[in-house]
């Protein structure tokens, strides 16, 4: 059975004016121990997804209807309080900035053990150990002498480290990471990449990755989503994505890497860029942007289909499958 | 390479502007503050053509007529208001009073903002030594009661120069009194909000380009910084006319031949206790109900034209 | 060899911390001391820059990058060191004096949202610079070099009465480009110009960079901490760590073969998408603020090869076979 499932999830912003679709019809599974990327640029609505999955996305916007299921317990159907159960203990989330959820006021050992004792009734001197541990657990060094230091005292990289201890101490089935190493250095991201890989692996855990770099995502992912305005366009597995991307965005967000175009060319951009909530475009979201977008493209809404690499929201796919399913009934 | 026609942007226009119309709309009190703002600057502006009686006018004080209670108790259909202890129509007084009041409350704000806003813009973009003597300037000047400052300077002014010079000036003086003491609270808002766009790059774009600091300061850097001006122009219009008030209830404002607000209801006071207790009471609603309006505007401003709340 | 167009020796930049007056005095052995605290971000930066390349300066934070382009473009005075414009000293120069070289050099920013300014339209953040450059330039000269300013970076004329809000990230870094180029210079440093934006776009606004260095023959200085883009993208490429050149060499040799150890370990740790690259190379520690002026090489605390002369004696730049120079002992010792 799927540890997370996902099923035509729609979530909306309220506006004076009107309704507006941040995610429409969002399908997804996670296995206990898969790590999957949620993948595209800023507006697609990734972090929606992310925030929506333990339900905890702000006003104005709502989860407007579709289920998500932690096993067999509806989680758009929970009060507060049977939510904030499962939030941490069973869905623990790292965010781009560790600040958003560090006090900057407490001792970072003490907001440690202030998480252990909320939830497990231990004495401080228990909790302190367990903390400890979980620190040295993250490769932070020293713990000790850490234990007592104020959130500003650490670096970026350190900060996050301590995030995901925070994150370990309830032993959570799910992380959902966004953008856990944007704000990084490349040499302090690749560390950090390999903490959370490793500490997933070691346990367990069920990762969501949410992140705009595809080499992010190719270093950690298993199965990777890729999102545009608000749908989810294109899922496969991560390799199969990046070496033969099906849908057109995914196939103009890999090719405008600098590094599929030789040193001094003009590089393959998609021309404009994503549109945000109130322009959603009629049909494929994306087809002002697709080099094939055809009549039907702008005015009928893709359906999801598995292409025998990825399963694709693009009609230029479905086309090309059914010539082929023909052709194969003329051949036999 | 060139862009053909069709590659080129065509961004879909969208307005701040429209953005803080649209909240404005939306919310009741805000209107009606505004629609009673706006009858009082009219008022005040059409006083000589609207009030029954041309205040200028001798005969226009007539100690016959005096302490007539307003038109629905005595029934006077002369006086809608009814009149003050010289006789005076309360309803054209009062009109007049409130033009001085705001053109005092004004007045006074002009020159406080003018003063704050270049000494916060010189502060906050110059820094250093001239930032830190300028600011403590603004601390002196903040440690002394402006209500005391006014006082102090008032009373020497009349013992000075005698009443009558004092009469004739009352109304430059106080708005220059009111004025000039209260120009630390626009300067420490405009420095603070300068020090914040100061780190921004368009700032540094400009002084790449050769632009002079005057021009950074004025042209690029002011334009950003009038939202939290505008909320702190409303509320210290109101807090002026407060301030005009209560000198002239202590008998350090307008002379009673040309009352403000302030003054009438000074003047009124005596009557209290006597009876004709619409004297002092109508100029105070009036006063109250201009401060409060003030007030709710300032309050919405500051609601929406905060950046937080609005975000593009 | 041509002069080069911009040279920088002994570029060195530190900065107080503890600017008030006040908070300077402290009681030391019994007696009340003044003592300024600071943060050498630059400690010695010697570049070159020819004219028609991108020179590419990589680092990581708080290596110094982005104050040396601010210390280039006359935004802070150096602490010490020169800078030179085609043998002109450009280092000390008051306002006046610089004016001439404010039109020769101009500068990108790294947030398209910030680096515009709010209340300005299109029209007025550019016809600034030309009108102030050009006084001898009619109103209508001046919207004709509007117009064709901002067609050239892809931005419709007619959108030039709009305001910054009313653009997206990637246009307003067209904008900000355009802005640059109205006086026409043949020097551009680009502070992370890329770094806010999303991939697709960063294509649109690298290609678009690309261009105008062909169309204008410009030199540009690109600071960036993406090495995917500098590959693409430089002609030579200086690693910075902690205000000092480590490596600098032509972009092909430095991506083949890097040299300097931590350039290893930078090169390393790029997420690429071919998955069968050897596990990076893992550096001991974070970069450590530099608020002493630092002894030896600067790379010693984190550097796996560090041996007693690191601690002790800073490393010049030394010319290798390949073309590149390297600032680093175990390199000109042969142990590495």
């Amino acid at each position: 059975m799927n540890l997370l499932s996902v099923s035509n999830l729609h979530v909306n912003f309220h506006t004076k004016e009107r309704e507006l679709a941040a995610l429409i019809d969002v399908s997804f599974t996670l296995n206990r121990g898969e790590r999957i990327a949620i993948v595209g640029e800023s507006g697609a609505g990734k972090s929606v997804l992310g925030f929506s999955i333990v339900n905890l996305i702000g006003k104005p916007g709502y989860i407007e209807s579709g289920s998500i299921k932690l096993e067999n317990k509806e989680l758009t159907k929970m009060n507060l309080r049977q939510l904030q159960e499962i939030r941490g203990k069973r869905i623990a989330m790292i965010f781009q900035d560790p600040m958003m959820t560090l006090n900057p006021v407490i001792t970072i050992g003490d907001q440690l053990v202030e998480t252990i004792r909320s939830h497990t009734k231990i004495s401080y001197k228990d909790a302190r150990n367990i903390a400890i541990e979980k620190l040295h657990h993250v490769q932070i060094a020293s713990p000790e002498r850490r234990f007592n230091q104020y959130p500003h005292e650490l670096s970026g990289g350190m900060r996050q480290r301590v995030i995901i201890a925070s994150v370990l101490l309830l032993n959570p089935d799910i992380i959902i990471a966004d953008e856990p190493t944007t704000a990084l250095d490349v040499t302090i991201q690749a560390e950090i990449l390999q903490l959370l890989l490793a500490i997933c692996r070691d346990n367990g855990v069920a990762l969501v990755l949410i992140s705009h770099d595809l080499g992010v995502v190719s270093k950690v992912a298993e199965r990777t989503l890729v999102m545009y305005a608000g749908h989810i366009v294109e899922e496969g597995p991560t390799l199969e994505i990046i070496n033969d991307p099906q849908h057109p965005y995914t196939q103009g967000l890999l090719n405008a890497l600098p590094q599929m175009t030789l040193p001094g060319q003009r590089l393959n951009q998609i021309q404009g860029s994503m549109p945000s909530l109130a322009e959603r475009p009629s049909g494929c979201a994306f087809h002002p942007r697709c080099p094939y977008a055809t009549q039907k493209c702008r005015e009928q809404q893709p359906r999801f289909i598995y292409s025998g690499v990825s399963s694709v929201a693009c009609f230029l796919v479905e086309d090309m499958l059914n010539e082929f399913a023909e052709q194969d009934q003329e051949a036999n | 390479m060139k862009y053909s026609k069709k590659d080129l942007i065509h961004p879909i226009p969208s307005s701040r502007w429209h953005h803080v119309w649209s909240g404005f709309v939306g919310d009741k009190l805000a209107i009606l503050a505004l629609i009673v703002f706006l009858f009082y600057c009219l008022v005040a502006l059409l006083a000589p053509l609207v009030a029954p009686f041309d205040i200028a006018d001798p005969a226009f004080m007539d100690l016959m007529n005096a302490e007539i209670a307003p038109s629905w108790i005595s029934g006077d259909e002369r006086f809608l208001l009814g009149t003050d202890a010289q006789g005076r129509d309360l309803l054209s007084v009062i009109l007049y009073g409130t033009r001085l009041s705001l053109t005092i409350g004004i007045c006074a704000v002009l020159i406080q903002a003018t003063l704050g806003i270049c000494i916060g813009l010189i502060a906050g973009y110059l820094g250093g030594r001239i930032d830190n003597f300028l600011m403590r300037c603004a601390d002196i000047q903040l440690s002394f009661s402006n209500m005391m400052v006014a006082i102090v300077f008032l009373a020497i002014f009349q013992s000075l120069f005698g009443i009558a010079l004092y009469q004739q000036l009352a109304m430059v003086i106080l708005i220059l009194v009111i004025g000039l003491t209260e120009w630390p609270l626009f300067a420490r808002t405009i420095r603070a909000s300068v020090l914040a766009e100061k780190q921004k790059e368009y700032v540094d774009a400009a002084r790449v380009m050769g632009i002079s600091s005057k021009r950074i300061m004025f042209r690029h850097i002011l334009p950003n910084t009038l939202s939290p001006i505008l909320v702190i122009f409303t509320v210290q219009i109101a807090n002026a006319i407060v301030a005009e008030a209560a000198l002239s209830f202590l008998g350090l404002g307008m002379p009673a031949t040309e009352p403000s607000l302030g003054s009438l209801i000074s003047a009124g006071f005596a009557y209290m206790f006597a009876g004709s207790w619409w004297i002092c009471v109508i100029p105070s609603l009036t006063l109250i109900l201009l401060i409060l309006v003030m007030n709710l505007l300032g309050d919405w401003l500051r609601d929406h034209l905060n950046p937080r709340t609005y975000k593009d | 060899m041509a002069t080069p167009l911009i040279q920088i020796s002994g570029l060195e930049k530190a900065f107080s911390t503890n600017e008030s007056w006040f908070s300077q005095w402290r009681f030391h052995q019994g007696k009340l001391k003044r003592h300024k605290d600071s943060v050498h971000a630059l400690n010695g930066v010697n570049l070159t820059i020819n004219q028609g390349e991108t020179l590419c300066v990589v680092g990581e934070t708080g290596c110094g990058k982005s104050t040396l382009a601010r210390v280039i473009m006359g935004l802070t005075t150096p602490s010490a060191g020169e800078i030179h414009y085609l043998d002109q000293r450009i280092d000390q120069l008051n306002n006046r004096q610089r004016m001439f070289f404010r039109r020769r050099m101009q500068m990108v920013f790294q947030n398209p949202y910030a680096s515009l300014n709010p209340r300005m339209t299109v029209y007025q953040t550019l016809s600034e610079p030309i009108s102030f450059h050009n006084p001898q330039f009619s109103q209508a000269q001046v919207d004709e070099q509007i117009d064709e300013l901002l067609e050239s970076v892809g931005i419709s004329a007619s959108s030039s009465d709009r305001y910054p809000h009313e653009f997206s990230g990637g246009q307003r870094q067209r904008i900000s480009l355009a802005r640059a180029l109205s006086v026409e210079p043949d020097f551009i440093v680009a502070d992370e110009p890329l770094s806010a934006l999303d991939v697709s776009v960063q294509a649109q606004v690298l290609n678009l960079m690309m261009d105008k260095q062909e169309e204008r023959n410009l030199s540009y200085l690109f600071i960036t901490h993406d090495l995917a883009v500098v590959e693409h993208f430089a002609t030579r490429v200086a690693v910075m760590y902690l205000g000092r050149v480590c490596e600098l060499a032509p972009t092909r040799t430095l991506f083949s073969a890097p040299k300097h150890p931590y350039t290893r370990a930078l090169l390393s740790a790029i997420p690429r998408l071919d998955s069968n690259i050897a596990q990076p190379i893992r550096l001991i520690g974070e970069v450590p603020t530099p608020t002493e002026k630092p002894i030896g090489c600067v790379f010693q605390a984190r550097c796996p090869y560090a041996n007693q002369r690191c601690y002790e004696q800073s490393p010049a730049m030394v010319l290798q076979n390949d073309g590149s120079s390297v600032a680093c002992h175990a390199i000109e010792e042969g142990r590495l």
